[in-house]
């Protein structure tokens, strides 16, 4: 029983990443028809992003010249991450995609595809290949609760994937900018006639997303601290499986699937040699997939693309 | 003159849907265009609301503006130019609430906004009943008259009405006709365009006969109805 909570614990940190990074990926993918293959990097640009600023406030700290306490630092990552990172995400929405909003399907997804290899390498050239060390933040505590160990960092991690997994879901039913973005994922081709501007609604999304997946870079960094340029390669892939699997539209269909994504891979490692790990755990998807074609929340729309 | 439309051409991919057309609406009116399925009717509206590109040449002049300098979201914000398309078009998912809602996007007077929604649920009593329900769940009848409440509440100076009428009983048609004669009466011009020409060309004090991408014959609604081609063509001899 210990062993089991142990890895549910484990299980909702791990989701955390991909539920957070699926948010993005699902939006995109819900409003604008697009696959945004660059996604996975933009967690990539996040996590960098949040690195730079942590270390740039520490350095200052350590200097004496602004001592900050460290869920301050902590707090100032995120939300400037979040803000630089968006900003990237709308400039690879507004010089990626934007001109290519009439073009076939089979353009833009490839659009994401060489977005995403100019993150790497832009990376790699402007940084070298020397991965970077994420700095520790907050002083790790452990907290033993009926056997099962919890550290405040998995607290941190958990509670805010689960929070802006809900902020945004209650962000998409209840303003006025969510709505016009359901009624884009509906029926894009009517939403200008309602006074919308469809090239600030696709801003919106690409910076939300773009935001959220700057705090999974964060929380990544935090739990695993070394940094790659191609470290959102797989996450972001496995991450554009979960937002498939949520379901078209369905915000909190993303971010539950992220978290499943987490449980299935932690325990079928909790069971099975680790090198097999990925092997069983995206054929039990493939599977589910099957079975619900639409993932599990897909909400139906439009067939008219046209006016 | 409020709307202007000189010599427009409009092609989909090379294939010429208008051939250079003009006509125009004078503020307060109600204009009908009416013509055959494929006659170029849904791409006349089209062009004034800026859902497709104009041809160079083609001169669009709304209040003596360039329309064509204006993206399809500030023909609504700014010009209050709302178009109701073919096939109401609603958004199925949201309520009908939001569906009103969303149309005053860009509008920030909060008691306007209040006043116009009154107005709206007064004009159509049965949207009032239904503002919770989605609005992919409302019979044909209310579907027509959300989309034109959703109208109302974008703009109204101008709206562009592609067949109103379209997959309405008779009775549910004349209420819907009978709104759009109070809105009208309340200041919006209409410029709405038809398959169906006899109810059309009732409802509008003036209209234009469209064929093939080509504005052919125009005219008060009285003399079109009495002139013999546009009965033997269009109002089953
Ligand atoms: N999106 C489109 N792509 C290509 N051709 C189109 C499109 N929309 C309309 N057309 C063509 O343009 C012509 C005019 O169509 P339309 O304006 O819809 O006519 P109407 O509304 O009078 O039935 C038709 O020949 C139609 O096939
Ligand atoms: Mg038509």
């Amino acid at each position: 029983m210990t062993f089991f909570l142990q890895q549910v614990v484990n299980a909702l940190q791990w989701g955390s990443f991909y539920a957070l990074i699926a948010l993005g990926y699902s939006m995109v993918y819900s409003v604008l028809m697009l696959f945004n293959f660059a996604h996975g990097d933009i967690f990539m640009v996040g996590a960098y992003m949040g690195f730079f600023v942590a270390t740039g406030l520490v350095t200052l700290g350590a200097a004496g010249v602004l001592a900050l306490p460290s869920w301050l630092i902590l707090a100032l990552t995120i939300l400037m991450a979040m803000f630089l990172t968006s900003l990237v995400g709308m400039l690879v929405e507004r010089v990626g995609y934007r001109p290519l909003r009439g073009a076939p399907r089979a353009s833009a997804a490839l659009t994401g595809l060489m977005i995403g290899i100019i993150l790497q390498t832009g990376n790699l050239a402007l940084l070298g290949a020397r991965r970077q060390t994420f700095p520790g933040l907050i002083d790790v505590t452990s907290y033993k609760v009926a056997g099962v160990i919890v550290s405040n960092k998995a607290l941190i991690i958990i509670t805010l994937s689960i929070l802006l997994t809900l902020a945004l879901h209650q962000f998409v039913r209840r303003t006025k900018w969510g709505m016009a973005m359901r009624a884009m994922a509906y029926d894009f081709a009517v939403v200008p006639l309602m006074g919308v501007s469809i090239n600030t609604i696709a801003l919106l999304t690409f910076g939300l997303g773009s935001a959220l997946a700057a705090v999974a870079g964060i929380f990544f960094g935090m739990a695993y601290p070394v940094l790659e340029p191609y470290m959102g390669l797989l996450v972001g892939w496995k991450a554009f499986v979960a937002a498939i699997l949520g379901g078209r539209g369905s915000v909190l269909g993303a971010g539950l699937a992220g978290f499943l994504l987490g449980f299935i891979e932690i325990f079928v490692a909790a069971v099975f040699p680790s090198t097999l790990r990925d092997v069983i755990a995206y054929s039990i998807i493939l599977v589910i997939l099957t079975f619900r074609p639409y993932g599990f929340f897909g909400e139906p729309y439009s067939a008219q693309l046209r006016l | 003159m409020l709307l202007s439309v000189e010599d427009l051409r409009v092609s989909y991919g090379g294939i010429k849907a208008l051939h250079g057309i003009g006509f125009r609406v004078d503020e307060g009116e109600i204009v009908c265009i009416i013509g055959a399925n494929g006659a170029g009717k849904s791409t006349t509206l089209r062009a004034v609301s800026r859902l497709v590109p104009a041809e160079p040449g083609s001169k669009l002049t709304y209040r003596g503006k360039d329309l064509l300098k204006y993206p399809p979201d500030r023909v609504v914000a700014e010009l209050g130019i709302t178009h109701v398309p073919e096939g109401r078009r609603l958004f199925d998912n949201l309520t009908v609430m939001e569906n009103l809602r969303l149309a005053c996007f860009a509008r920030r007077n909060g008691p306007e906004i209040q006043r116009d929604l009154d107005r709206v649920f007064s004009i159509f009593p049965r949207l009032r009943e239904r503002i919770h329900q989605k609005a992919g769940t409302l019979s044909g009848g209310e579907q027509q008259m959300l989309a034109i409440g959703r109208a109302f509440m974008s703009g109204r100076q101008v709206m562009l009405l592609d067949e109103p009428s379209m997959g309405l009983a008779p009775l549910l048609m004349m209420d819907v006709f009978k709104a759009l004669g109070e809105i009208n009466r309340e200041g919006t011009t209409i410029l709405l365009v038809e398959q169906n020409a006899r109810l059309a060309l009732r409802f509008a004090r003036r209209g234009y006969v469209l064929e093939n991408g080509n504005l052919v014959l125009e005219g008060s609604s009285e003399e079109l109805l009495n002139n013999p081609d546009v009965k033997k063509a269009y109002l089953g001899g």
